[in-house]
């Protein structure tokens, strides 16, 4: 087959049919710093960094994807937290600045105001006129479901709730706005699709019937106006029993963890929704180059057939400690295992180390 | 009690708070307060753990279990209860971490449990070393989410061994469940995969020194 670009064979895959090779999102956004040889805060200070670290990366280890995503605590910035940046791993947003009384006159800020976004946006510009249409990039926003965690802090969310729902209701609106804003201007900038972050929907977090009343009817909404193509992701939480409910949000795909089997969550799937996982990034900073070769042939053979699967981490973000021979190592047994039809599952041991 | 202890369960993950606490008196009209904990609410807790790490029970039902557990015991044992274990010298953080959640909930089930310990918050390694040591702690419960906190821990460990603490160190957090291994490599003697879990440590740990 020949050979197709990235964008190429992400959109053959997302739509369900075998491309050249499985695509590998590689998730790095702290290793761009590395790259550049620049302390974390230094680097996310500018576009220029984000680009110049976002363009080494894709040219040492070939992801089939940009990833300018800064970090979490961006958007909270613009809601007005503190961003707490720390050496060797992505900022924490600081102290919640809302409480659930300033819910009632809490109004969104513009994006066009928040200078983290604007900063963000021309990392995507600058992405795009390097790479046009050949290589996907991917925008982020934080659902307005899981935005509360920071804004509020994760229990007075969690009470707010069960406790208030029509502050809760109010805030959804809120964060609903803003959240659609924010992945429009990163579309308009050139993003190829946004990645929907919402760990809160998991059934890590809340339970299934809570999330049809509550995150379910947030995504539905929000992502209805989000004028592109989006994935969610769920950062590492449980996904199988709502599977078929994200599907009835719109994405398109969505970020799975390793807690749970791949094989199992592709025909739950059954074709509505591409998976992209699930490799475990914590456990992937000690992983041997021949352990990392193992860990992509299981996720090809239980998952792999039929297309419908991009490889990629669990959490939506690689973490720092990840040493640059485990990535590559991830990179070589995508491109040795990865070539369609994967035909070498058939005589592939399923106990899995031969 | 085993019908007792399934059925106020149920109230918890349901959040039907109104039958939780009618179970609950029950159960005091019938017994002391730390035998009701002791029977019911610490039972309940554990089920719920249990269940929390198989998947069937959400983080969202073990903290408000958690909670509803704490303050109805609180109206029965209130912090400076005699009744209370304060043994051994324990205390919980969030080491350089800004995500408290997992560690409200194990200072809930422990308090919900009858035990009473510092609650540090929020804190860095150099500050967590001087508060052990001058609290004179025999357990160190530390919660992180974030992996380089889980690595952090290591150092607050050569940092304490270095003054010649022997605080005994239990760890809890997502990278300890997606890393079975670490808990050992950063030198704590043991892990937590859910909150009930601290509670057992406690308990095992009441009888002396590491």
């Amino acid at each position: 087959m020949t050979p197709m670009t990235p964008m190429q064979r992400t959109l053959t895959a997302l739509g369900h049919q075998e491309p050249d090779q499985a695509p590998l999102f590689l998730l790095t956004t702290l290793h761009g710093a590395r790259e550049l040889g620049m302390p974390l805060q230094d680097y996310f200070s500018t576009a220029a960094n984000v680009v110049a670290g976002q363009l080494r990366l894709l040219e040492t280890y070939r992801s089939d994807c940009l990833y300018p995503f800064f970090h979490a605590a961006l958007e909270a910035e613009a809601w007005g937290c503190e961003v707490v940046f720390r050496p060797d791993g992505p900022p924490n947003a600081g102290a919640p600045v809302l409480k659930a009384a300033g819910i009632d006159t809490l109004r969104a800020p513009a994006v066009r105001d928040a200078p983290g976004l604007q900063r963000a946006l021309r990392a995507i510009a600058g992405l795009k006129a390097a790479v046009g249409a050949t290589v996907p990039i991917i925008g982020v926003v934080m659902s307005p479901f899981s935005l509360p965690v920071m804004q509020l802090g994760f229990d007075r969310y969690l009470d707010l709730i069960h406790d208030e729902p029509g502050r809760f209701e109010r805030l959804m609106g809120i964060n609903e706005a803003f959240a659609v804003e924010w992945a429009n201007a990163q579309l308009a900038a050139g993003a190829t699709a946004i990645c929907y972050f919402d760990p809160v929907a998991s059934g890590t977090i809340l339970p299934r019937e809570r999330y049809l009343r509550t995150g379910q009817p947030v995504a539905r909404r929000t992502l209805a106006r989000i004028q592109g193509p989006t994935a969610t992701h769920l950062a590492s939480g449980r996904g199988l029993d709502i599977l078929l409910d994200l599907a009835d949000t719109g994405t398109a795909a969505v970020g799975v963890s390793s807690l749970e089997d791949i094989g199992q969550l592709k025909r739950r799937a059954a074709g509505r929704l591409a998976l992209i996982g699930n490799l475990n990034g914590i456990e992937m900073r000690r992983w041997t180059p021949a352990q990392a070769e193992l860990e992509v042939k299981r996720i090809l053979a239980r998952a792999g057939r039929g297309g419908g699967l991009v490889v990629s981490d669990n959490h939506g973000e690689i973490p720092w400690q990840v040493p640059e021979e485990v990535l590559l190592a991830i990179r070589a047994a995508v491109d040795r295992w990865g070539r369609y039809p994967l035909d070498w599952i058939d005589g592939w041991d399923a106990g899995e180390g031969a | 009690m085993e019908y007792e202890i399934d059925r106020f369960r149920e109230a918890l993950e349901t959040l039907d708070r109104v039958q939780a606490d009618a179970i609950f008196f029950r159960a005091l009209d019938r017994s002391n307060p730390l035998l009701a904990i002791e029977r019911l609410v610490v039972p309940a807790l554990e089920q719920i753990g249990r269940a929390w790490q198989e998947g069937r029970v959400a983080l969202s039902q073990v903290y408000m279990a958690s909670r509803y557990s704490e303050d109805m015991v609180g109206r029965v044992l209130p912090p400076s209860d005699p009744d209370r274990k304060r043994q051994p010298r324990s205390a919980i953080a969030v080491l350089e971490d800004r995500h408290l959640l997992g560690k409200q909930i194990v200072h809930s089930v422990l308090r919900a449990s009858g035990f009473e310990l510092f609650d540090y918050g929020s804190i860095g390694r150099e500050e967590l070393v001087e508060r052990v040591l001058a609290d004179r702690l025999e357990v160190l419960l530390i919660s992180v989410l974030m992996l380089p906190s889980a690595l952090a821990v290591a150092e607050v460990r050569a940092r304490l061994t270095a003054r010649g603490c022997a605080v005994r160190i239990a760890v809890g957090g997502a990278p300890f469940l997606f890393d079975a291994g670490l808990w050992r490599e950063v030198g704590a003697d043991a892990m937590g995969r859910d909150a009930a879990a601290a509670v057992r440590l406690l308990e095992g740990w009441m009888g002396g020194p590491r």
